[in-house]
């Protein structure tokens, strides 16, 4: 019996408790969003790198045909998802805070909705790395919001044991109820997707975690753990803001805190979203890429609920199902603690869009104007990572951004609990996304300038060395030459020839390859001795 | 539509709400005050409001902030009451006026205004007006007489010709009148005298003093203030004040007489509790509170002032960074170190 009660639950320092505004959108069931006009599928819909394009403009497409090709091992396959024609492959605007355009593939339904030819994925007969390789293929990333690409959280951790692996039906931010009723609805193949992250990473325990403010979506899990006679804990944790973030709900399932600079395989854990585990097992058992997702529309709506929503389908199409009342004013992607406002709605629905909320004046007040911070210390006590927010926002508006650093601005994980209690109402996480950025750009900056003095350093040793050395041969060559008999002609002849084979060297090095890997080639390669140049020789 | 950056909910603190609070849980202490010293600490509180306002006014004016909404964030009238609650009632009105000029222009905006001020601006005011001012500062109404109300008003507007009539020490300049003047004599019956001593502190004082920690216990519950410091600061000073007393019961007063005397308890609740001036970490203002707490006492007992919370407050803010510095609470997933 997994009753998951009997489990020591542990607990994070701060959090904090706002109106969950979850009953809004809990009324109905999930509904399947309808075609959209249009599609538009960015091509970069997860962490790493961007897909690259794999079809042409005016192509016929089938439903769950890739249409973007992963590009390395941190990138993930972009799938089209429905049958139809493409129309363009350009930039168009994202779903980004920035809006920026990004290089997305427009698709033009035909409405047949054709299936390109599936199949299931036999685990046991492929090894670990076939059945990665097919998730990435399949376009499978953290649902959560953070679109982590899934294979690779399921082959990093090889080298060490994995103790637990966390399943987050937490699910903490407010107004989104879409894990929620994925886990009411379809619990059973999140528990399925969830067995396939178990028999990849082979962990003690599956803990599946959820706040305690839905019991219905923890009943259902609970049955469907029992009926497919699997071993996993459903666990029930106070609902606490942010308990659905990673690291936080692994403190609170394991006991276990992860710092910034490690990863959490390294402490033997790894946790996956259940929707996730839901789209794995959708690949994995009906062969379905990820071409749609459940996508929670509320706030200032008409009709608040659950949408089964295609990945590209523009916001502007999505938000209309929830019919938005007239005052609505902005819509915000994800969730209103970290969440952001959609710039521009002919942006589409994307991997990491789990919740759409209809912003008001009223729903959502304005701040009133920012106040100087008076140190009240509210922020530290609410920080799940217990920094000192007032701290780092003095450093930060300072730009003092190497004391920022010494108090740990890297462990911030921006949930904005700091901004939520500010009195003085000062926008806390912009200031800390601020110096974030500026410290990330920075260290890129000085790694670069890093290897280059590296390379610059290691050319002048080599040239020296080699100076050295043809100095030394010249010196030993007059001096055989110098002692008379054919030989030391020979050797003379010998040591200018190398002497030769030497300018051509360095003028090479003197222009050294653009791609650093093949310099890399060319470095070893000149560690490896070389007769012809060996002093010995010369003097023999 | 303006760009408002995430989190889009608020719980709705605000700073005004915060001040407000501690206004509040001062009224308890006022009154009492006003009916058992004499109401003329409500004229008091009233010149120092609106010299501190026409201060704060004028600052933000000449250091081209808007005046809304800092002037109505009730900071200023914090340390308005604050000043008048520490300076004897009777002093005329123009101390009041120097004293929280000192307290806004000086302590407060040249520093950077609200929220940079390194030391507590009542405090600095208090300590200016004492070092300057050591005869007026001292001028406490006489509990034993009959003061009547108009006597208290003329004194404050400077107009009293009779001051000494109306002044007498205070139970802690008879104490330490006693200490310094014949070391040799036991304190108790110093203490016994029923003009000094009252139920537990000193007479009378001991219930303004009971009214501050109702409102600073209030305070505690709505979570304005937490515990750390005032728990330091009585804390510290209880233990310096227990061992005096153990050591020699005739020499030095019980550690309750001491904390409902003067103001110590106005201090743990008001004082140290300044977020601006005081520790960042729970720990660092444990050990803020504790160590002023700790000077409060060997100020009053061995220095020559007769009350020692401010110097000892403005000492610990000069601390205080560093304190901080050692008290850097871990951080999420770091060890200790």
């Amino acid at each position: 019996m997994q009753s998951g009660l009997s489990r020591k639950l542990f607990r994070f320092k701060g959090g904090v408790e706002p109106d969950t505004h979850k009953a809004e959108s809990a009324e109905a069931p999930i509904r399947k969003a309808p075609l959209p006009s249009r599609l538009i599928l960015p091509l970069h819909q997860s962490v790493g790198a961007r897909a690259t394009p794999c079809v042409r403009v005016g192509e016929t497409l089938r439903k769950g045909q890739r249409i973007g090709n992963a590009d390395g091992w941190i990138s993930a396959a972009v799938h089209a998802p429905t049958s139809g024609k493409v129309l363009a492959i350009e930039d168009r605007p994202a779903a980004h805070p920035s809006g920026l355009p990004t290089l997305s593939v427009v698709i033009e339904p035909d409405g047949l909705d054709t299936w390109i030819e599936r199949a299931p994925l036999d685990l046991t007969a492929r090894s670990p790395d076939e059945v990665c390789g097919a998730l990435r293929d399949a376009g499978i990333v953290g649902l959560g919001g953070a679109v982590f690409p899934t294979h690779a959280k399921l082959s990093a951790a090889k080298s060490t044991a994995i103790d637990e692996v966390v399943i987050n039906g937490a699910e903490c931010e407010p107004f989104m109820t879409c894990d929620d009723f994925l886990m009411r609805e379809r619990a059973e193949d999140v528990v399925r997707g969830a067995s396939i992250f178990r028999d990849l990473l082979e962990p003690k325990r599956v803990l599946i975690g959820i706040e305690d403010n839905k019991p219905e979506a923890a009943r259902a899990m609970r049955r469907a753990v029992e009926a497919l006679g699997f071993d996993f804990e459903v666990v029930v944790v106070p609902t606490r803001y942010p308990t659905g973030a990673a690291k936080q709900l692994i403190r609170v399932l394991t006991g276990k805190e992860i710092p910034s600079t490690r990863r959490s395989p390294e402490m033997g854990v790894q946790c996956f979203n259940v929707g996730t585990a839901y789209s794995a097992w959708r690949f994995v058992a009906f062969g379905e890429p990820l071409i749609s997702r459940i996508v929670t529309l509320t706030g200032n709506v008409e009709s608040a609920g659950n949408w089964e929503t295609l990945i590209g389908t523009p916001f502007e199409e999505f938000v209309a199902l929830g019919r938005p009342k007239p005052d609505t004013e902005r819509f915000l992607m994800g969730g209103p603690m970290m969440g952001f406002e959609i710039p521009d709605l002919s942006a589409p629905v994307v991997k990491a869009c789990n919740c759409v909320i209809a912003a008001s004046l009223s729903l959502f007040p304005p701040p009133p104007p920012e106040m100087p911070c008076i140190r009240c210390g509210a922020c530290a006590e609410v920080c799940p990572h217990e920094l000192q927010p007032f701290e780092l926002y003095r450093f930060s508006r300072a730009q003092k951004f190497d004391k920022a650093v010494e108090l740990s601005i890297d462990e911030c994980i921006k949930c904005g609990c700091c901004a939520y209690v500010c009195p003085s109402r000062i926008p806390l996480v912009q200031y800390f996304r601020f110096a974030k950025s500026e410290i990330d750009a920075r260290r890129k900056e000085k790694a670069k300038a890093d290897a280059t003095r590296a390379r610059v350093e290691q050319r002048k040793a080599r040239e020296e060395r080699l100076k050295a050395e043809k100095a030394e041969r010249l010196a030993a060559a007059v001096k055989t030459s110098g002692a008379g008999g054919g030989d030391g002609a020979d050797a003379a002849k010998k040591a200018l020839i190398a002497a030769a084979a030497e300018r051509a060297r360095l003028q090479r090095e003197a222009h050294p390859p653009k791609n650093p890997e093949t310099a890399v080639d060319a470095e070893a390669a000149e560690k490896t001795p070389d007769p012809a140049v060996k002093p010995g020789d010369a003097a023999r | 539509m303006d760009f408002i950056s995430p989190p889009y909910l608020s719980r709705n603190a605000n700073v005004q709400g915060i001040m407000a609070r501690v206004l509040f849980a001062l009224l308890p202490g006022v009154a009492v005050y006003a009916c058992l010293i004499g109401p003329a600490i409500l004229l008091q509180i009233a010149i120092a409001s609106a010299t501190a306002l026409a201060a704060e006014a004028a600052m933000l004016k000449l250091r081209g902030k808007p005046l809304r909404p800092c002037l109505t964030d009730g900071s200023a009238l914090v340390t308005a009451f604050l000043i008048a609650l520490t300076f004897p009632p009777i002093v005329p009105w123009w101390l009041t006026v120097f004293g929280t000029l000192v307290a806004i222009v000086i302590a407060k905006h040249l520093y950077g205004g609200l929220g940079q001020n390194p030391f507590n601006p009542a405090m600095v005011a208090f300590a200016a007006c004492i070092v300057s001012f050591p005869a007026l500062m001292s001028q406490w109404p006489s509990l034993t007489l009959e003061t009547r109300f108009i006597d208290q008003i003329l004194a404050v507007l400077g107009v009293s010709r009779e001051l000494d009539a109306l002044t007498s020490a205070t139970p802690l300049d008879v104490l330490k009148t006693a200490l310094r003047l014949a070391p040799g004599t036991p304190i108790a019956e110093t203490l016994s005298d029923a003009k000094i001593h009252g139920a537990v502190g000193s007479r009378v004082w001991e219930y303004v003093a009971a009214a501050y920690l109702l409102g600073g216990l209030w305070l505690l519950r709505c979570k304005v203030i937490r515990w750390h410091a005032p728990t330091g600061f009585l804390a510290g000073f209880v233990a310096l004040s227990a061992a005096c007393w153990l050591f020699d019961p005739g020499r030095f007063a019980s550690p309750l007489f001491h904390v409902f005397s003067g103001g110590v308890v106005l201090g743990a609740f008001f004082i140290v509790t300044d977020p601006v001036t005081g520790c960042a970490s729970e720990k660092g203002n444990l050990i803020f509170g504790f160590a002023a707490g700790i000077l409060a006492y060997t100020i009053r007992v061995f220095g020559s002032y007769p009350d020692g919370v401010a110097f000892s407050v403005l000492i610990l803010n000069l601390c205080a960074p560093l304190v901080d510095l050692m008290t850097r609470p871990r951080v999420f997933g770091m060890k200790k170190k």
